[in-house]
């Protein structure tokens, strides 16, 4: 397995298979059927929100493996319209687009780091993180 | 000078084909077409072959196309394989054309080239128009059968409907899956819904949100919606996405709705035990005596 590998998002199934490469290299990590379902909801919403606001962009999984820590590492990265309000899109119910407002708050609690970076009119970069216990 | 060409070709259609033949053999190692048996791969090649001489003697014989590629899908070989056997066609027949001549000018060779182009062409157009033409009807085919099969409803009893839903929801299927629920559920005169969620991989905001939505709209034409098959570890996704399910019933299997469902409809399943009472004694009386 390569320890990096990026999916495409342009079209909706592209969600579909950048959620199977997420599961997949959680299994491979080790990780137990929740943090895997944890895992591939969390690109889910990730990719979706691309496809949705961005229309296209790319999903990279890369593995940590070092003598401190063990875990997977997703970055969401597109060249869309970018987030006015960072902290407002991150409040729970907040959607522009008659959604649940669930998706970005819900990856930050099920991922254990996660840090995004938004510029209007540049595109959006969000970086989630969960380790192997 | 197009028909003299034709002409010379036809009249040696033996060398061509025997040139022709060599060549897409030795394709055949290291391919795609590596695990075919050889009877068959030469068998189609001569069929091939004999495909591109009766449109090269009669421009406009489709029906011999249409049925060569459709074999071709049939067989599940490649594209490439068609495209393949018409450029060694071309490269074969203008090498036979060059070696049958003393001229070596350049109009002469020209000539050559825009004749043997002029055969390929529209063959190639047809056979990749035909072999894609195909694989697109099969596609359509296949969405329709699978669109059939995305959001089934299943009246198990009076009163009591169930939607097992299985795999991937994207949001056509997503606005299906509302549809059916809705119109079924008036169809059958349907007090309980049931919908299954046990085959679906991922639930993430966009499905719940049109879960939520599905529930709520059944339960504003008086049915009562219940989610049932809410596998743990989805459990645990939906309670970290912080989506509240608290308003409509859920169960953790179909089983525990189904009897939530009878319970609402008024009705609750009985052990015959009398009739297995009389055949335990009809046993113990026979063995007894
Ligand atoms: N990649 C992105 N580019 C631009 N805007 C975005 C991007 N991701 C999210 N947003 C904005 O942030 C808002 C909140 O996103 P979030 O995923 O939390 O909710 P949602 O997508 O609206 O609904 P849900 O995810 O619950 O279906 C979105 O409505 C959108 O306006
Ligand atoms: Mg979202």
């Amino acid at each position: 397995m390569e320890p990096q590998s990026c999916v495409n998002i342009h079209k909706e199934w592209d969600i579909v298979g950048a959620r199977q490469l997420g599961r997949e290299m959680a299994k491979k990590l080790g990780f137990g059927t929740v943090d895997q379902a944890r895992i591939a909801t969390a690109v889910s919403e990730l990719a979706r929100n691309i496809y949705l606001y961005a229309e296209k962009g790319q999903i990279c999984f890369e593995i940590i493996d070092n003598i401190e820590h063990r875990g997977l590492c997703m970055t969401a990265v597109d060249s869309g319209p970018g987030i006015s309000d960072i902290s407002q899109a991150m409040q729970d119910g907040y959607t522009t687009s008659g959604g649940l407002g669930a998706g970005l708050p819900g990856v930050k609690r099920l991922m254990d780091e996660f840090d995004i970076n938004s510029e209007i009119g540049e595109g959006t970069r969000i970086k989630a993180i969960k380790w192997v216990r | 000078m197009d028909s003299k060409f034709k002409q010379l070709v036809i009249d040696n259609s033996d060398s061509i084909v025997q040139k022709w033949m060599e060549e897409i053999g030795s394709l055949k190692s290291g391919n795609y077409t590596a695990t075919i048996s050889d009877e068959l791969y030469e068998g189609t090649n001569r069929e091939f072959v004999n495909v591109i001489f009766t449109s090269i003697r009669n421009q406009g014989s489709t029906k011999a196309v249409e049925d060569f590629s459709e074999k071709i899908i049939n067989l599940g070989w490649p594209l490439s394989y068609i495209t393949d056997g018409l450029q060694v066609f071309r490269r074969v027949s203008t090498e036979y054309l060059l070696t049958q001549s003393d001229e070596m000018d350049s109009t002469y060779f020209s000539n050559v080239l825009t004749s043997v182009d002029n055969w390929v062409e529209p063959l190639i157009r047809e056979l990749v128009n035909e072999y894609s033409g195909s694989w697109e009807h099969i596609l359509s085919l296949q969405r329709v059968a699978l669109q059939e099969l995305s959001a089934p409803l299943i009246p198990v009893m009076e009163g009591i409907t169930i939607m097992p839903l299985i795999g991937t929801i994207d949001t056509e299927r997503a606005k299906l899956i509302m549809e059916n629920l809705l119109e079924g559920a008036i169809k059958h005169n349907s007090e309980v819904v049931l919908i299954d969620i046990t085959g679906v991989p991922v639930v993430d905001t966009m499905v719940a949100h049109h879960i939520i939505q599905a529930a709520e709209a059944v339960r504003l034409i008086g049915s009562t919606c219940i989610l049932v098959g809410i596998r743990p570890e989805i459990a645990q996704t939906i309670v970290n996405l912080g989506i509240d399910l608290s308003n409509f019933p859920t169960k953790s299997s179909l089983k525990k709705g189904f009897t939530k469902a009878l319970e609402i409809t008024g009705r609750h399943v009985v052990d015959i035990e009398v009739k297995e009472n009389n055949i335990e004694q009809l046993i113990k009386s026979i063995q007894g005596e």
